[in-house]
This record gives C-alpha cells, sequence and structure tokens, in this order.
C-alpha cells in the first residue's frame, strides 16, 4: 500500500476535524445536561419520530430517483422535443427553498388556496385532499431534491463512454438489456450519491416539515431548542440523527461496492446514439410535463401571483439587491472553500483507499443530516469562546456553509475522481511530476466538471441556507434567505415573494451555465 | 489554476473577514454603537430604532432573529457575547437568558414604570409591550355572543373540527404554562385532552391560524390579538374579528414582549439609556401609533390601540410572567405526551 503525501493527509485530517466540530458540541450538550439522556432515547414519543422520519425520507429518495433517473435519461439520451429546455427547467427547483416550496404549496393546495379557489365556483369543489402532515411534507422535499438525483445523473450519462454499450449491443443485446446491464451499473454511483444527498437534506430539513406540521426529527430537536432550559434532549435527539445519516451512508456505500468506470478522456468523444422516441414522445413529454409543471410552475406562479398581491395592495416592493449581492458573495466564497476543502478528502479516499481513509470520507457526511440549528450554534459556542474577532464575520459565515455543505463537493469530487483512471496520474508521477503538479495539471482538469458541480452545489444550497445564516451573519448583513424569513415570520407573503423569486432568478443562470457547458464539451474534448 | 483559486479565495476570506471583524469589539466601548439581539421582528420595531438613534445619537447594531434561538445564542456564547441588550418577543426567552445568569439587574426607576405583572420578580427584564390572548373566530360562520367566555367553553363538541391552534408556538406554550400554573396540572390536563377530543387542526404560526380563520378552513382559533392587524393587510376584508375572553381566565393571558441587558456588557451607560427609551412616552406611544400590530403600550399615561378593550380591563390569569420560562420544560412535555407536538 502507497503511503499518501503527509501535506494531503494533513488537509484531508483537518477539514474533517473542522467539519466534525458540531458532533463535537453535540457529545458536550448531551453529556453535560440535567436530563437523563438515556430516558430521552427510550421514551415512548422518540421511537415514533425514528419511524416518522424514516417513512418520510424513504419516500422522497425512492420518488427522487422514481423522477431523477428517467427525466435524465430523456433529456440525455433521446430525441425528447425541447430537451435543453426541460434539462434546464427539471433541474431549477433546486433553486427553491423548501420553506419557499411548502409555502407555495400550501398556496396552491392549501385548503384556501389557489387551486380550491379556482375549483370551487364552477365545480363545487369544497375541501380539496389534506395537504397538511405526509402529503405536504413529502411534496415539498420532493420538489426541492430530485434535482440532485437528475443532475448528478446526466452529468454520468454525458460522461459515460457510448462505446461500453455499443459494444453490448454488438454483442447482440437488446435495449432494454443493455440499460439493465450496461447503462444502469454505470450510473449506480452517481444515483447512489444522488440519492444519498436527497437522504442527507430530508433528514435535516426542518422548514418544510415545520410548515407542513410532520412531526419529523428535526421538528422535534427544534422544538427542544425553544425550550431554552435544557439543551441536553435537542442534543441527544440530534445524535440519533447522526446515526440515522450513518445508517444512509452505509446503505450508500454498499451501492458503489467495487464498482470501478474510468475511462482516458474529459469529455465524451463521440456522443451517444439519440434513441428516437417515436410515439413514446407523448407520454414522454407528458412526464416531463407533469414535473416541471407541479416542481416549477406552480410554485412559481405562486410567487408571481403573490409579487402581484404586493403591487396591488400598494405595500413596498422594493427589490433587494443589495441582499442578492450579499448571497452572491457569501455562497460564491462558500462553495470556492468547499472545493478545496472536499478536494483532498476526496483525493485520498480515492486514490489511497484503505478502511482509515474512507471513514475519514464517511465522517465528513455525518454532520451533514444535522438541522441547521444545531450546526449554528455549535458554531457560536466555539466561535464565541475560541474564535477571537472571527465571530459573527463573513468568514464564520462561510465557515459554518462549509461545514453543512462539504458532502455535497464532496459528491461531485469524488464520482469525478473515480471516472478519472489512476493509471494516467502514475504516468505522469513516472515522468518526474510532483504529486501536487499532478493533481493541477492531470486530474483537476480531467475531473474539473465533476467537480465544478460539487462546488455549484455548494453555491446553490448556500444560498438558501437560513438557521445558520440567522446566527452567524454580521450584523446587518442581509442576504436573499434572511429577507424572505423576514416577511414570511410575520406571514407577509406578498413581501415576501419579490425576494424568493430573486433569489430563484440570481441562482438559475449558474444551473443553466452548468448545463451549457457540458452540452458544449461533448464532441470538444479537452 | 488551482493556486489561483486558493490565492483568490484566501484573499477574499481575509479581506472580509478584517473588514468585517475589525471595528466590532471597539465600537461598543467608545459609546458610539449599542449591539442588540433583538427576537422582534425588523418589520414592526426598526422604525422604533430609528427614533432611539435619532433621539439619543447612539447607534444600534442589531442582529434580528428568532427569539428562542437568539437567547440561545445567548447561552452558548457565555460571557463572549457581543450582544449589550436583548429585546425579545416573550417572557419566556428573557426568563430563559436570565435562569443562564445571562441578564444584569436593571435599576429600580425603570422597573417601576410597569406593572409589576409584566416584569421579572428580580428585577432582570421588563416588559415593554403587551399582547392579549383571544379568540379568533370567522365572522361569516359566527356571532361574536355565540363564542364562550372561557377557554374552557370551547371543549364542548359543538366546536368539533373548528378550533385551529399552533402547538409548537412559543405563545400557545405560555398560555399552557398559565393554563397549569392557575388552574393547577390536572385541570390543565383535563382540558388539553378536551380539546384534543374535538379535533384541532395544528398550524406552525399564528399568522396560518389567522389565515385558516379567514379562509373558513376553521371557525375559531387561540392566537395573539395582533396577528388579525397583520392579516387585514394583506388581506383587507378578511371576514376575521377578534373575540377576548373573561378577565381571570388562563385564555385572557396576557404576556409581554421585553429587553433586558446583558450581564457584562462593556457599555452598560448606553444599554441603560435604550432601556429607558423604550419605556419612554415616545418609546411606549410607538406601538399604538406606528406599530403594525397594535400592542398594548405598558406605562401608565398612554392609551392602549384604538379599537380594543383597555389592558387594564383585560386581566389574564394570576401568575408571574417570569415562571413561564422556567416551566416551559413541563409544559413541552405534557403537549409532547398527549400527542399536540408528537
Amino acid at each position: 500500500m502507497r503511503r499518501p503525501p503527509p501535506f494531503l493527509t494533513a488537509a484531508a485530517v483537518l477539514t474533517v476535524a473542522l467539519v466534525l466540530l458540531p458532533l463535537a458540541y453535540l457529545v458536550v450538550r448531551a453529556g453535560t445536561g440535567g436530563a437523563d439522556a438515556w430516558e430521552i432515547l427510550t421514551r415512548r414519543g422518540t421511537l415514533e419520530l425514528i419511524l416518522r422520519t424514516g417513512v418520510l425520507v424513504a419516500a422522497v429518495v425512492a420518488t427522487a430517483i422514481g423522477l431523477g433517473v428517467p427525466l435524465a435519461w430523456l433529456v440525455v439520451r433521446t430525441d425528447l422535443p425541447g430537451r435543453r429546455i426541460w434539462a434546464a427547467a427539471a433541474a431549477l427547483p433546486l433553486v427553491i427553498p423548501s420553506y419557499v416550496a411548502a409555502l407555495a404549496l400550501l398556496g396552491a393546495f392549501g385548503p384556501r388556496g389557489l387551486l380550491q379557489r379556482m375549483l370551487e365556483a364552477p365545480f363545487g369543489v369544497e375541501r380539496l385532499p389534506e395537504i397538511y402532515g405526509f402529503p405536504g411534507a413529502f411534496l415539498a422535499l420532493t420538489l426541492s431534491t430530485y434535482p440532485y438525483v437528475f443532475l448528478l445523473t446526466a452529468a454520468a450519462l454525458r460522461a459515460l463512454d457510448p462505446a461500453l454499450e455499443e459494444a453490448a449491443r454488438g454483442l447482440g443485446r437488446g435495449p432494454l438489456a443493455v440499460f439493465r446491464e450496461v447503462t444502469l451499473p454505470a450510473l449506480r454511483p452517481a444515483i447512489g450519491a444522488g440519492g444519498l444527498l436527497v437522504a442527507l437534506y430530508s433528514l435535516a430539513d426542518f422548514g418544510a416539515v415545520s410548515l407542513m406540521q410532520y412531526r419529523a426529527l428535526t421538528h422535534a430537536i427544534y422544538l427542544q431548542y425553544r425550550s431554552l432550559f435544557d439543551r441536553t434532549p435537542a442534543a441527544v435527539l440530534a445524535l440519533v440523527l447522526v446515526v440515522l445519516t450513518a445508517a444512509v451512508l452505509a446503505m450508500e456505500g454498499r451501492t458503489r461496492k467495487r464498482a470501478r468506470y474510468h475511462r482516458t478522456t474529459p469529455g465524451v468523444v463521440r456522443q451517444a446514439r439519440r434513441v428516437a422516441l417515436g410515439r413514446w414522445r407523448w407520454p414522454a413529454l407528458a412526464f416531463c410535463g407533469a414535473v416541471v409543471g407541479l416542481f416549477l410552475a406552480v410554485p412559481l406562479a405562486v410567487l408571481i401571483y403573490w409579487s402581484a398581491r404586493a403591487v396591488e395592495l400598494g405595500r413596498g416592493t422594493e427589490i433587494p439587491w443589495q441582499a442578492a449581492l450579499n448571497s452572491l458573495l457569501a455562497s460564491g466564497l462558500a462553495a470556492i472553500v468547499a472545493v478545496l476543502a472536499a478536494l483532498p478528502v476526496a483525493y485520498l479516499a480515492e486514490r489511497y483507499r484503505s478502511p482509515w481513509t474512507r471513514l475519514l470520507e464517511r465522517a465528513a457526511y455525518s454532520a451533514n443530516a444535522l438541522p441547521g440549528i444545531v450546526i449554528a450554534l455549535s458554531l457560536v459556542f466555539f466561535a464565541a469562546r475560541y474564535g477571537g474577532p472571527l465571530y459573527q464575520t463573513l468568514a464564520l459565515l462561510v465557515f459554518a456553509y462549509v461545514v453543512r455543505f462539504l458532502p455535497q463537493a464532496l459528491a461531485g469530487t469524488s464520482s469525478a475522481l473515480r471516472t478519472v483512471d489512476p493509471h494516467l496520474e502514475e504516468a505522469a508521477r513516472g515522468l518526474g511530476r510532483s504529486p501536487l503538479e499532478v493533481v493541477a495539471r492531470v486530474t483537476a482538469p480531467l475531473a474539473a466538471p465533476g467537480i465544478l458541480a460539487g462546488g455549484a452545489l455548494v453555491f446553490l444550497s448556500a444560498m438558501k441556507e437560513l438557521p445558520a445564516t440567522l446566527l452567524l451573519r454580521p450584523i446587518g448583513f442581509d442576504t436573499l434567505a434572511t429577507e424572505i424569513w423576514r416577511h414570511t415570520s410575520l406571514g407577509a407573503y406578498s413581501r415576501a415573494a419579490p425576494a424568493a423569486l430573486l433569489l430563484i432568478l440570481v441562482s438559475a443562470p449558474l444551473l443553466l451555465l452548468l448545463g451549457a457547458r457540458r452540452e458544449s464539451e461533448v464532441g470538444s474534448p479537452g | 489554476m488551482k493556486r489561483w483559486l486558493i490565492t483568490a479565495a484566501l484573499t477574499l476570506l481575509l479581506v472580509s473577514a478584517a473588514g468585517c471583524g475589525g471595528g466590532d469589539d471597539s465600537d461598543a466601548a467608545d459609546g458610539g454603537t449599542l449591539t442588540v439581539y433583538s427576537g422582534r421582528e425588523e418589520e414592526i420595531v426598526k422604525p422604533l430604532f430609528e427614533q432611539f438613534e435619532k433621539a439619543i445619537g447612539t447607534k444600534l447594531e442589531v442582529r434580528y432573529g428568532d427569539s428562542a434561538e437568539l437567547a440561545a445564542t445567548l447561552a452558548e456564547e457565555g460571557d463572549n457575547s457581543p450582544a449589550d441588550v436583548f429585546f425579545a418577543q416573550d417572557a419566556g426567552a428573557l426568563g430563559a437568558v436570565a435562569a443562564e445568569g445571562r441578564l444584569a439587574e436593571l435599576p429600580d426607576d425603570v422597573l417601576d414604570r410597569v406593572d409589576q405583572r409584566y416584569r421579572d420578580s428580580e428585577g432582570r427584564w421588563v416588559g415593554t409591550s403587551g399582547r392579549a390572548r383571544v379568540v379568533a373566530y370567522n365572522t361569516e360562520s359566527l356571532t361574536e355572543d355565540e363564542l364562550p367566555d372561557t377557554i374552557a367553553g370551547f371543549t364542548d363538541s359543538r366546536w368539533k373540527g373548528k378550533i385551529g391552534l399552533p402547538p409548537t408556538n412559543a405563545s400557545f406554550q405560555a398560555f399552557v404554562t398559565a393554563l397549569r400554573l392557575s388552574e393547577g396540572e390536572d385541570a390543565a390536563r383535563t382540558w388539553l385532552e378536551d380539546i384534543k377530543e374535538n379535533g384541532p387542526k395544528f398550524y406552525e404560526k399564528n399568522s396560518q391560524v389567522v389565515e385558516a380563520v379567514a379562509a373558513g378552513e376553521i371557525e375559531v382559533g387561540f392566537v395573539n390579538h395582533y396577528y388579525l392587524g397583520l392579516l387585514k393587510e394583506e388581506q383587507p376584508d378578511a371576514p376575521a374579528a377578534n373575540h377576548f375572553l373573561r378577565a381571570g381566565d388562563p385564555g385572557a393571558l396576557v404576556n409581554v414582549a421585553g429587553v433586558g441587558i446583558v450581564e457584562g456588557t462593556d457599555d452598560e451607560d448606553a444599554a441603560r439609556e435604550f432601556v429607558d427609551f423604550l419605556l419612554s412616552d415616545e418609546g411606549q406611544r410607538f406601538y399604538p401609533e406606528e406599530a403594525e400590530e397594535a400592542e398594548y403600550p405598558l406605562i401608565d399615561g398612554i392609551s392602549g390601540p384604538e379599537g380594543l378593550p383597555a389592558l387594564n380591563e383585560l386581566h389574564g390569569p394570576d401568575i408571574a410572567l417570569g415562571k413561564l420560562g422556567p416551566e416551559l420544560e413541563r409544559t413541552l412535555e405534557l403537549l409532547n405526551e398527549l400527542g399536540y407536538t408528537s
């Protein structure tokens, strides 16, 4: 076994140690409180909370994969009319924060929502099916998360060397068999990584479950923080969440066992032959239309309706440009730092495979399913005590984003590194290049699309982040997320809507840019 | 490429850290600025803060957030808190911070301006405005005389499926604590069980409850009085009104938003000036005249918001608001056990 260079190990260990700060805080809090940790764990309600959370997460992950994979295949591998537009539209819900998604879905399908009003007069529909509880939480979370699976799967499909599939076809396999035996296994790491992000997001989310009144673990954790006097119960429940995360990680780990798919060129040299849909075009279009309609058009329509009402009521509709700039700055920095921090961890885990590098990588994920408030308070705890002048500065806010969203950078970087043939790197080393040079000249360019995708995911998540932003931002540093919160906490949706639309508007170009980049790469090997 | 990125990132980080962090510590010491943690919404209190800055000349640096989260933040920050003043949405959050030993005692002349019902018995925080618990009702399906005068009246089966409430909301939980403390644990449990029998609908926020009332989704909702005003700004002709319960009933609880000075502040004088201002005639007149919520001012001589019963006619149960914080844990357990929050 080769030993990794010391600087690489040091960088990776430092990164993971910093990401694990919230965990250290939880252990401190769980151990030092008044309440008995064991008593909380064995409380009647705790098991139920775990089950409810598990059911929700499983349903969201299954649906996200069920929607994301076919969508990705349709826009990348078929002659679906308007592929590029569908590809952009299907990714866009990613930029909608889950609390906005929940509010918008309530505005549309709630008992007093737009749909109800539209149906009431002409059809006498008195009551739509209940949206509160599981259905609402499930819908809002699926909306916010299926693009993870869609984006990662689409990227993997684009990067997949068509020669494999052609060879299988040449051996007489039918299209379905090729998909099942060649394409799907090759996509499995991407689908697994996407599913993992979906699961972590759903475990940690508070906005959707609280607005939809679904009692999940995060909801209980927030409630416990409200009780203020004893932070032990919240810490214990949060540790339960960490255990659930570990379970999810173990499951995802099994999906990529022994799977290795390297290629030797950065882009795909040739484009895969597009499948002609024929008369299947119509059901395919209907499918895309239904997903995009429900998860993008409906929330946008509600937000536009609310904005229009703000104008009608003559309420302030100033556009929060400064907040938008602040969001862009903080999220942009977070993306850069997260990518840089993820590289050593991913590189170590992919190129120097051993139980402990693997553990290091997995550990970096373990804090990710913690709700924002836990991460925020843990950083308050450490930074106020030991952070000196860093406390409540932009630097600390960026750090908080990196702690929260490092796994997204990792997911992108790891899956990108996995497709780079290590023999290339060895060849470069053999030619006398230093390890750093190899990373900079060979690995990074080859893995660039995946690394950038990871950075983009971090950026988009940071744009939406609320709980840590509220507590850790410099005073007066308003972001679009805090602007939305400021109005919705008073129920003033009409005034929150412009900020929400702006958030979507400024986040969207990045998604489109990523899509366009990949398209242009196809056929022009770098 | 990578080296360029690293350099750029580090430079940006350092610049931003220096830019944002540099001034903080010295500011409060020279008396120029005061750091306020505000659990009260920016939309509502910003004009009040601007009045203070204009009148006194001290600049405020305000961190807005959720009251409970800011209270937890103050607790985690410990001695190193940059905050000078904590301005909170409810007595519970203030009580929690006081119990952590993080609030300094206020001078008597400030405390005495407010009825002792509306301040901490140990003088560590003082109420600045009052908010009454009410029953919001839909005016299309109900007239006010159909409504009971006590919360006990709502256990009747007539209200099956018609009630909405926010079980996770701090103000609802404060009401349940008041119920427990005034009527006893058994009575509180029975009332909660009986209401649960009536199949109430749960919401996250007070504002959602009032919206649901206006939409006819429910007929009555247990909320604070000022959410109606907020709703009417969004929907001017919403068919909803407030019903005040009989004096002495737990459902007539008057809770306060209030303020305390953070222990160990490096600018106690400015902090006192701020608290002083909030309880001055000018600071108190703000509520009925300028705030969107129409909360009750708490000092003598300033009349309450128009169209509402006077504060001294509203009489909640006889309990100390300072107890709401320390008793919250028990309330949460009860709500959890009875299926309100689980």
